[in-house]
């Protein structure tokens, strides 16, 4: 192992990315980590929002709809960096004001619940408008097949509108993961120390720029292709019973 | 009609969830199992039903027939509100469902348990795709009528096997033919046990070859006393199954009665046009 860093002449390399002191590996990958966190927590929270904003914009009153709509198009608008800023000073200076309002003092806000609130808010928009599709694309019968069965709504949605959604929805979803997890660099203009701002430390600090920043991009890399392997099966399970379109025989 | 003379008992009846009054198959004769009456439906200023008044008793097998455009399939699905009616009266098994001045359903718990004792076979199956064929039967049992899963396994088998599914519980609705995903759509209805059950065209989206396997089921059906509105086109098989004979023409009852009277000697000018240019 010495041997072959050796003759590659990256001995030095070996050294900085190391795990332990004075290696930087180990911030690299706790950066990661929060990234991660971050991301699960921001797409998780876009999907809840997505599910009633598709199901407001398609079913909802028109108040509903024009407030879903203001929504979708700010915020899809709006480019992230410039809303990260916005949500994040904002919602914390709101939050402190109301915290002091109520008699409390200065309320120090998590980076990571922070982080999570401001991407979920943006995946929501996303979600909203790929659940929405997705939901016009069930076929209507199989809805209507559950109502006439004496299905509730909500038994309904579990059952079989989510279910039937997931074919549709799959690979714009999986677009939308990868899209939180490389927003969350966004966020280190806030000073969070997600993986970006990690890598940044380290290289300012080495002076290595070349190689903690690529290291980062193999840390992304591999985060890509572990998604690409998991939605690989959500969609094969997601289009169960669907005839596959290769089966034409071309 | 089921009598006390047959001997055999149906299967599909004994394999039904105990949490349910027996019902349809064993059902007493003579009770309304429908009713409705003065059934309005408009569709913004298109008025497709005028008034239309019904009623089937407990092992009736009533035929619904008509020209496109006359309603028939509106009327049957103002029967499990999947169309909410302008106006009318509808009594199912005795229960009337309250509804608003406008026609719209007052109690949502009503019109959810009443459903569940109406099963609807519907012209495009409209199975469930992302299930298998014992999936689509047990769902409704298992999670609206709460039946433990063994059971609704156990009695969808049974259901399955009856329509001639048995070697296709695993299989998938898009891989089968039309003629199988309609009769599994009939063990889908069989399988809540139904009071009655409402078949809207239910061969009108199969090739002609697979028309005779679904008849022969819903025959079958018929021939064990289920009560039944089926709307069709069939006139042939309408005039051998049903009890009575209704139709429709542009939103009323023409004319109505036993199956021999309405073919055999219709009295109604539209009602004798309309069966030439079918046959």
């Amino acid at each position: 192992m010495e041997l072959i860093l050796e003759t590659l002449g990256l001995t030095e390399t070996a050294a900085l990315l190391s795990l332990s002191s004075p290696g930087w590996g180990a911030n690299l990958l706790r950066g990661l980590a929060n990234s991660l966190q971050i991301a699960l927590g921001a797409f998780g929270m876009g999907l809840v929002i997505g599910l009633f904003g598709a199901y407001g914009k398609l079913y909802g009153g028109p108040i509903l709809r024009d407030l879903l709509a203001i929504y979708t198009t700010v915020i899809r608008a709006v480019p992230e960096l410039v809303l990260i800023l916005i949500l994040y000073y904002v919602g914390t200076d709101l939050i402190n004001k109301l915290a002091q309002f109520m008699g409390y003092g200065r309320v120090e806000i998590s980076g990571v619940v922070a982080g999570i609130w401001v991407l979920g808010i943006v995946q929501g928009a996303y979600a909203t408008e790929i659940l929405r599709g997705a939901i016009q694309a069930v076929p209507p019968g199989q809805i209507e097949a559950a109502r006439a069965y004496g299905m509730p709504a909500l038994l309904t949605l579990r059952r079989v509108t989510i279910p039937a959604l997931m074919a549709f929805a799959t690979p714009g979803l999986a677009n939308l993961w990868l899209i939180a997890t490389k927003d969350t660099a966004l966020l280190a203009v806030v000073g969070f120390n997600e993986l970006t701002l990690e890598t940044k430390q380290a290289a300012s600090s080495t002076r290595s720029y070349f190689t903690f920043f690529l290291a980062a991009g193999g840390l992304y890399l591999m985060v890509t292709l572990c998604s690409g392997v998991v939605f690989a099966r959500i969609e094969k399970w997601a289009r169960r019973g669907q005839p596959s379109l290769r089966q034409g025989g071309l | 009609m089921p009598t006390a003379a047959s001997a055999d008992p149906d299967p599909a009846a004994t394999a039904t969830p105990g949490t349910r009054p027996p019902s349809a198959a064993q059902g007493q004769s003579g009770q309304d199992a429908v009713r409705i009456e003065g059934l309005h439906k408009s569709f913004g200023t298109l008025e497709v039903l005028k008034g239309v008044s019904l009623t089937a008793k407990q092992g009736d097998v009533v035929a619904i027939i008509g020209g496109s455009g006359s309603g028939k399939s509106t009327m049957l699905r103002c029967i499990n509100f999947l169309e909410t009616p302008s106006a009318g009266k509808i009594v199912i098994d005795g229960e009337e469902i309250e509804m608003r001045a406008d026609g719209s359903p007052a109690n949502r718990r009503q019109i959810e348990r009443i459903r569940t004792r109406l099963a609807m076979v519907f012209q495009s199956f409209n199975l469930w795709t992302h299930r298998t064929l014992l999936e689509n039967v047990i769902e409704v049992p298992i999670h609206v009528l709460k039946v433990p899963r063994a059971e609704a396994i156990a009695q969808a088998r049974t259901l399955l096997q009856r329509v001639g599914l048995a070697n296709k519980e695993d299989s998938f609705p898009a891989f089968l033919s039309g003629g199988q995903q309609q009769r599994a759509a009939i063990a889908r209805a069989l399988a809540v046990d139904p009071s009655v059950m409402l078949f809207d065209e239910p061969t009108s989206a199969l090739d002609p070859e697979l028309v005779g396997e679904v008849l022969t089921v819903i025959r079958d059906l018929a021939a064990e006393g289920r009560t039944m509105l089926l709307v069709t086109h069939e006139m042939r098989f309408a005039r051998e199954v049903a009890d009575h004979v209704v139709y429709l023409y542009q939103g009323q009852i023409e004319e109505q009665g036993p199956p021999a009277e309405v073919f055999g000697n219709p009295k109604s000018d539209r009602l004798r046009q309309f069966l030439q240019s079918v046959s």
